[in-house]
């Protein structure tokens, strides 16, 4: 290979002209962040690699690629970019760095343009290149990016699958067509183990006869996507046919386009609690002796009745047993309990349809509520068929109990009748039908349930009552059996109740006495009896005045004002206290201390004379009589009954007789109740009774009356 | 059911990403043909796009020098995007060797081909992080292996604040990371804005329409807006001004494209 002489070597100001146009040309097409003057720093040896290129000998045009590849380096990438370079290059390379005279100008130009082919070339392959490199760079990145993200949600996915699969409450997917997809094992054990069993059945599936009404509303409404989510408390049946009890919570997944895609069950197993409040339901609506319903949920059946819509008939039977105090005093607590167990055995029995409710009251008061009867048959058939139940004796312990009752109907409708009214009324005509000899229903009737006396309402005026002045007092005379002669007379209080009429004692001094009104009421009755006492004495001048007897009761004994309360009154009165008989029944003296007793011995020794009232009737200790501040045995009518008929009863005649010679020894007077007859009083009187009391000399009456009797006995 | 924020956001190449879209810009080819279809759009709304991002990165790479020249060493770019060319640890590396360089994108490919591209560079990393939550890049290992919080730091939000929708509070974020890094460290910032340039709010408007249905949306802000970013920061000469007018290296720029002065650039020192 034969070497040309060299060219003339150019000067280098004339290469970096060449560049600085060169640059001038490119730079603005470039997106190179190098500043222009070190992108034309970076042009300068591409010019000097041209140069040389373009005269050596010989001519090889191929280096010039390695300038265009620079080039691309430089991020010329723009094709833009490619024409600067070559116009540059074709217009002004042979201008700057001509290649001398060694080379005709022709063969110059040939070369110029053979150099920017390469150049071109050059380019052209380093632009491809890169451009190759970068896709496959940017390639490999998503890639990466791509496996990093999967692996990234494949961790998230095993995080939620351990979640959803180690949760404690029961978790289910369902698509849109009630399909079951998947369910966790906390659902699956729920339902009994069996994941099959449950990914076989469709959520449409699941009813229960227990499902609220509105469950399945709700769930259309979800499905339908009008609803994002429900909440309520849900039955299912295992496939062992048990309930399942869920606290059930259902949500809806949208995809991104909000177009429902999945349901979301969550489940809370609540089927214990829900059975421990069943039971505790069950304990406060049902009675723990004999099972039927009790009190609670009789009223709330009731009250749910007549609250209902007007026009809603119902029936109460309401029914108390008759003599059921006698066998649980005899035959014991246990034996009544059992009774009353099979007693309820037998009402349950009469019931035969779901609108009627058998239900214990308390004690041996029962209930039937018959919901809307057709007719008033309806009732009074269960009624009958209660007593028909009944009618049989109940074999306990080898013996045949007897056990019948009293039924009280009531009839209403709601919208008319109150559960309490309803209540009251049936109760005031069961006592009806007691009182009408029992073993029988009676039907309420609204005039019968006005004259009803009811404890309670009894209770309630009585406060009022002496303040309104509705007491008074009616006397009956004693008379001493020897002449025939009024001796003194009983104050007897009587209730003028604005409703009931008049009532006598025994219907309201037990309430004054459980309510304390019984101090104040003794002592108004004690004043009236004074001053009516003193009435008396004036016209009497045989020196026996009259005394006036006046009750005292238990609960006034351990007043502590009554010894001086009573002083007062007989000191006002102008009485003396010879003038006052206090009467006392024996029940008070039984287990009565020396302290309850202290006020009595403090009235006797001033002269009154106590009267053991009721003798024979409670647990009569003859040996105490004698430690007793009395001075009088009252004899109670029961043993003087056997007297009205002639010839007497010799038992009766008997214990009256031993009675009086007791009484007597003890220095004791005897007075006898209830005399009736002419034959009763001669024969007390031939046994030495002192003196009496009954009907037979006069019925308790206004004091005129007494007034009158003892003027016209003394004259006689 | 929401997604709790643990779970991985999926990748969808068929949605136009702001940095392959900046890459397409830039003359390169770390980009799908969704990408380009996005720029040029973008560059018909917003004509001479391309030479604002190649002042932009002119800018950055002034701004890298002058932080090293402040005796800086250690840098966080936050939005990094697709490494390219004159990227900032060959920048910073160049004028300082050893310098550290923690890079932070939210773009699953442009972290991948960062991490690619980072491979066997000493001193520099790449952190998949948002800078909506700032904690999770101060907090990240790179961060806490490669930058030193007690000295000087240059924070660079360069191009990336505008991909932030006041929604999101860029100025809290910026806030936040103001309160972890040393005095004397430099907040580094470009924005894009319409003002300074030839281009009217309408054009603005349609570029800004072009990102709507890209990975991030691009909100234009004015000058004040841009300013409130540098509370706590006292910017450095010549104050927020066009890219190419910052702290200019002596070229001569008689020929640019009026386009290039549209947005703004500057850089601010904590006190």
């Amino acid at each position: 290979m034969t070497r040309e002489p060299g060219p003339e070597p150019e000067p280098a100001d004339s290469l970096r002209r060449f560049a600085i146009i060169w640059s001038r040309a490119i730079y603005p097409a470039t997106a190179t962040s190098m500043t222009r003057g070190e992108f034309e720093e970076y042009l300068l040896p591409l010019a000097a690699r041209l140069n040389a290129t373009l005269r050596a000998q010989p001519f090889d045009p191929r280096p010039a690629a390695e300038v265009g590849a620079a080039l691309v380096a430089a991020h010329c990438t723009d094709p833009a970019a490619l024409a600067r370079i070559l116009d540059v290059v074709d217009a002004y390379l042979l201008l700057y760095c001509p290649p001398g005279p060694a080379l005709p100008s022709e063969e110059s130009r040939t070369r110029c343009n053979r150099l920017q082919h390469w150049v071109a070339a050059g380019y052209t392959r380093a632009l491809q290149e890169r451009t190759r490199t970068e896709q496959e760079a940017l390639s490999r990145a998503a890639l990466a990016a791509r496996a990093a993200t999967e692996q990234a949600l494949y961790e998230s996915e095993v995080r939620f699958r351990a979640v959803f699969q180690g949760a404690s409450i029961g978790i289910g997917i369902a698509d849109m067509d009630g399909r079951i997809l998947d369910v966790n094992a906390a659902l699956t054990t729920m339902f009994g183990g069996l994941e099959r069993h449950i990914r076989s059945r469709n959520v449409y599936d699941w009813v229960h006869p227990d499902d609220a009404p509105e469950v399945w509303e709700m769930q259309r409404q979800l499905n339908r996507g009008e609803r994002d989510h429900y909440r309520m408390e849900k039955a299912y049946y295992r496939p062992d046919g048990t309930v399942l009890w869920t606290n059930l919570t259902v949500s809806l997944l949208r995809d991104a386009g909000g177009v429902p895609q999945y349901m979301l069950a969550l489940m809370e197993d609540i089927t214990e609690e829900r059975l421990l409040s069943e039971r505790l339901r069950y304990e406060a609506t049902h009675d723990a002796l004999t099972g039927l319903a009790n009190r609670n949920l009789f009223f709330e059946r009731l009250e749910q009745t007549l609250d209902g819509p007007d026009g809603v008939g119902v029936g109460v039977c309401y029914l108390d047993l008759d003599g059921f105090k006698d066998v649980n005093d005899s035959l014991g607590h246990a034996v009544g309990d059992r009774l009353l167990v099979a007693v309820a055995e037998r009402l349950q029995a009469c019931v035969t349809s779901p609108d009627q409710l058998v239900a214990r009251i308390g004690g041996d008061e029962f209930a039937a509520l018959v919901v809307n009867p057709a007719s008033r048959a309806d009732i009074t058939g269960l009624a009958d068929l209660i007593l028909a139940a009944l009618a049989d004796p109940i074999r306990m312990d080898g013996r045949d109990l007897s056990v019948r009752c009293s039924i009280g109907i009531v009839e209403g409708q709601a919208g008319s009748l109150g559960p309490a009214e309803a209540l009251r009324s049936a109760d005031i005509t069961m006592y009806r039908a007691k009182a009408a000899g029992g073993n029988r229903f009676e039907l309420a009737d609204p005039d019968s349930d006005a004259r009803a006396i009811t404890r309670h309402g009894l209770t309630n005026r009585l406060p009022t009552a002496l303040e309104r002045g509705e007491f008074f007092i009616e006397y009956q005379p004693l008379v001493r059996l020897g002449d025939g002669s009024v001796r003194g007379a009983e104050a007897l209080v009587r209730w003028c109740h604005p409703v009931h009429g008049v009532l006598g004692p025994d219907q309201f001094i037990p309430l004054a006495e459980s309510t304390g009104l019984i101090v104040p009421l003794g002592h108004w009755v004690l004043q009236q009896a004074a001053w009516q006492a003193r009435d008396w004495q004036f016209p009497r001048s045989d020196g026996h005045p009259l005394r006036i007897n006046v009750n005292l009761s238990p609960a006034q004994l351990g007043h502590p004002g009554l010894v001086p309360e009573t002083l007062a009154v007989i000191k006002d009165a102008g009485l003396e206290p010879t003038a006052l008989c206090l009467e006392v029944t024996e029940s008070a003296f039984i287990g009565a201390d020396e302290e309850l007793m202290r006020p009595l011995r403090e009235f006797a020794e001033l002269g009154m004379a106590i009267a053991l009232d009721d003798f024979g009737t409670g647990y009569s200790n003859l040996a105490s009589l004698r430690r007793l501040p009395i001075t009088t045995l009252k004899l109670d009518r029961s043993f003087t009954r056997g007297m009205q008929q002639q010839p007497a009863d010799p038992v009766d005649v008997k214990i009256v007789e031993i009675v009086v010679d007791l009484a007597h020894t003890l220095g004791l007077s005897v007075t006898v109740e209830g005399v009736e007859t002419g034959t009763q009083a001669e024969h007390l009187r031939a046994l030495g009774c002192d003196t009496a009391q009954g009907w037979y000399y006069a019925r308790p009456g206004p004091p005129e009356r007494l007034h009158s009797l003892s003027l016209v006995d003394t004259t006689t | 059911m929401e997604r709790p924020a643990w779970a991985p956001q999926g990748i969808d190449l068929s949605v136009p990403s702001v940095s392959r879209i900046y890459d397409y810009y830039l003359g390169g080819s770390h980009n799908f043909e969704v990408d380009r279809e996005a720029g040029r759009r973008a560059i018909e709304a917003f004509p001479g796009l391309p030479k604002i991002m190649q002042a932009n990165r002119a800018f950055m790479r002034r701004a890298v020098r002058f932080s090293v020249d402040q005796g800086i060493t250690q840098f966080l770019d936050i939005g990094s995007g697709i490494p390219t060319f004159g990227n900032v640890h060959e920048v910073a590396q160049a004028a300082s060797p050893g310098a550290h360089v923690v890079y932070v994108d939210h773009d699953p490919v442009a972290v991948a081909h960062s991490r690619a591209v980072l491979e066997g560079v000493e001193h520099a990393a790449i952190v998949a992080a948002d800078l909506r939550s700032p904690r999770d890049i101060l907090d990240s290992a790179e961060v806490r292996g490669l930058i030193d919080l007690e000295r000087p730091v240059a924070l660079l939000l360069v191009a990336v604040l505008h991909f932030l929708e006041d929604a999101d509070e860029p100025a809290k974020a910026v806030a936040e990371l103001r309160e972890a890094i040393a005095p004397g460290s430099l907040l580094v910032v470009t924005h894009a804005s319409v003002e300074g340039g030839p281009r009217r709010p309408e054009e603005g408007e349609r570029v800004e329409n072009v990102y709507r249905s890209a990975s991030s949306p691009l909100i234009m802000r004015s000058r004040a807006e841009v300013e409130r970013f540098f509370d706590g920061f006292d910017l450095v000469e010549p104050g927020l001004v066009s890219a190419p007018l910052w702290r200019p290296d002596g070229s001569d720029d008689d020929e640019l494209d009026p386009v290039v002065f549209s947005g703004f650039a500057g850089v601010g020192r904590k006190a």
